[in-house]
């Protein structure tokens, strides 16, 4: 898939699920979403694909988009890339053979974790404190909203983020690798990536600091999660070992709070959800965070384990493979008693460009105009309210009159405004009404059951 | 140009900080340089915490002009009987409780000197002390 500067995003508004209610607009940590002329906007810009809209959406108006998995059967070789986290969100009853079994009956010819070879990404991030090209601590690029928040909001902190690329590309290679062994051409293979997440499908859409991704498809992990259950109990006990030949518990484990860490020597520190990563970065820029060499930063809680597609409890999905990793070999110890020469051909291809900042500058780059409009937006927020109740379509009163002075939205906009207007005898009653309507949609207001704690909660 | 002013609460060493890293947020959004805006950063933080360290109350003052930042930060306070001494690296008067507190490393003013163009110390003892400085939006540095 092409490599571009623009972001790509995978979340959706579907308009005819969506109510206006603004449960996204004041969840988005970015303040990238407003309401326009009656429909939801995600400004791309600003958006990071974390998908916490998505969480809070009551009428599961916003989903993610995702490739087509009849797509499959253009290659003659049909690899679905699963995470760890795909396995464990299954009840415990539905052995790990099932899992895989179902996966090879609904048509893949591979099913392949990608949290495999690890032992070649914890070398790269071990080289990375190492080098320290740009300052400790090195930041992980493991999770995509973590890393695309930092090039618009922390962009200072761009280049300390590690240069290494993503488990589901890592074990790609070691697939084309091991087929080439064995004389499979690589146009035939089809690489299928399930993502717990909307940042992970974004990524492979558009790669930052790659020219382009060696994935085919992603598929939605909620909605093959659904495909397994309805086969899992008519599969057949199958050999699968051969296909986790190289899963260890560390790679098991990768994906969870601390997977990048619990294994390093070095001073390291694992934050999760994105709120602590927005507040633990402010702390590094006000010089408040010292000695420490690497930076675990993830925008779900608990991880991966959390992800927006998964569709089980994350306390239970951490539970399970935390369990599971006991059964599997230490990725250190098996290394060395095997060997890592085997897996050297793979490290230069686990290496990203150098990833570039792209901060969000809310006023333009005009410095003379820029401050002339902060200046106004300022003087505008003396007249607002400061009840952030997100009525006037952005999430906060500062957000509404940085819009104002950048043309986006009027005065008007603000319902509190347009009650001292009336009062003031400034406006009409119906004009302010009208005004309203713009902005939420013709008939809004209107009595409808159709919504959480009416009568009808069937959306 | 724009005004922006924060109070400080003297002793408050909770808040300490809350200030700069407003004017910080405020200057991301501007066009201005990582390095710039870390320079005018650290001598914000060093001059609220000599007020929150040794001062009754106080406030910043901060100016943003296109070409320069203002900024005074005004206290009532002891005031600095020895400003030469002030100015050394090393040199200082805070308290034991507050050096435990991880302040007072006598890094304060010298610090601010640095990351400054221009710095105006006035003081008079058992009043408070004024400090204006300015640092120039040079995009060569």
């Amino acid at each position: 898939m092409p490599h571009s500067d623009t972001f790509h995003h995978a979340l959706v508004v579907d308009d005819k699920k969506c109510i206006r209610c603004t449960h996204c607009i004041k969840a988005c940590p970015t303040e990238a979403i407003r309401m326009v002329n009656g429909n939801i906007e995600i400004r791309e810009e600003r958006c990071v694909d974390c998908g916490q809209c998505m969480r809070v959406c009551p009428h599961n108006a916003i989903s993610i988009e995702q490739d087509d998995l009849a797509q499959i059967e253009n290659y003659r070789y049909k690899v679905v890339l699963i995470p760890s986290v795909f396995i464990g969100q299954f009840p415990q009853n539905i052995t790990e053979n099932q899992i895989y079994a179902s996966l090879l009956k609904l048509g893949f010819t591979h099913v392949y974790e990608v949290e495999q070879p690890i032992e070649v990404l914890k070398t790269l991030v071990r080289r990375e404190i190492k080098e320290n090209r740009s300052g400790l601590p090195v930041i992980s690029s493991f999770c995509p909203a973590v890393v695309r928040l930092i090039r618009i909001k922390y962009p200072a902190f761009t280049e300390q983020i590690m240069r290494v690329k993503a488990p589901h590309d890592l074990v790609a290679h070691y697939i084309l690798d091991n087929f080439s062994k064995q004389g499979i051409n690589a146009e035939d293979v089809g690489f299928f990536y399930v993502t717990p997440c909307a940042a992970k499908i974004a990524a492979v859409k558009s790669p930052i600091g790659e020219k382009e991704s060696v994935i085919n498809g992603v598929v939605n992990a909620n909605h093959l999660y659904n495909k397994v259950m309805a086969v899992v109990e008519t599969v057949e006990e199958t050999n699968v070992e051969p296909l986790k030949n190289e899963l260890t518990k560390e790679g098991i484990q990768w994906s969870l709070t601390h997977g990048e860490t619990w294994w390093q020597r070095a001073k390291t520190i694992s934050v999760d959800g994105i709120h602590n990563a927005i507040r633990f970065l402010e702390r590094m820029e006000n010089d408040q965070v010292s000695g420490i060499d690497f930076l675990e930063l993830r925008a779900c809680d608990r991880s991966c384990a959390g992800g927006v597609l998964l569709s089980q409890n994350r306390f239970l999905t951490v539970e399970r493979l935390k369990e599971r990793a006991k059964r599997y070999p230490s990725s250190s110890i098996k290394t060395e008693a095997e060997g890592y020469e085997r897996f050297s051909e793979l490290e230069p291809l686990c290496i990203t460009e150098n990833i570039k900042p792209r901060p969000l500058l809310l006023y333009g780059s005009d410095m003379g105009k820029a401050l002339e409009r902060m200046e106004r937006a300022r003087s505008i927020m003396c007249h607002l309210p400061g009840i952030d109740c997100g009525a006037c379509g952005a999430p906060t009163c500062q957000a509404l009159a940085e819009d104002m002075v950048n043309g986006l939205a009027k005065m008007s906009d603000c319902i509190f405004v347009q009650q001292q207007w009336q009062n003031d005898g400034k406006i009409t009653p119906q004009k302010a009404f009208g005004k309203m309507e713009n902005k939420w949609g013709k008939n809004r207001f209107d009595p409808d059951c159709t919504k959480r704690g009416a009568k009808d909660e069937s959306f | 140009m724009v005004k922006l002013r924060y109070e400080i609460e003297g002793g408050n060493f909770d808040l300490a900080g809350t200030a700069s890293s407003q004017v910080k947020k405020v200057l991301k959004q501007l066009n201005i340089s990582q390095l710039l805006i870390k320079k005018i950063v650290v001598a914000l933080y060093e001059s609220e915490v000599n007020v929150v360290a040794h001062a009754y109350k106080g406030h910043i003052e901060v100016e943003i002009h296109p070409e320069r930042v203002d900024m005074k930060i005004t206290d009532e306070g002891p005031g600095i009987p020895d400003v030469e001494s002030a100015m050394k690296a090393g040199f200082s008067t805070a308290s034991q409780k507050v050096r435990e507190m991880g302040f007072g490393a006598g890094m304060g003013l010298p610090n601010i000197k640095k990351n400054t163009d221009y710095l105006k110390i006035e003081t008079v003892v058992g009043k408070g002390t004024t400090l204006t400085m300015t640092k120039k939006l040079d995009y060569a540095t």
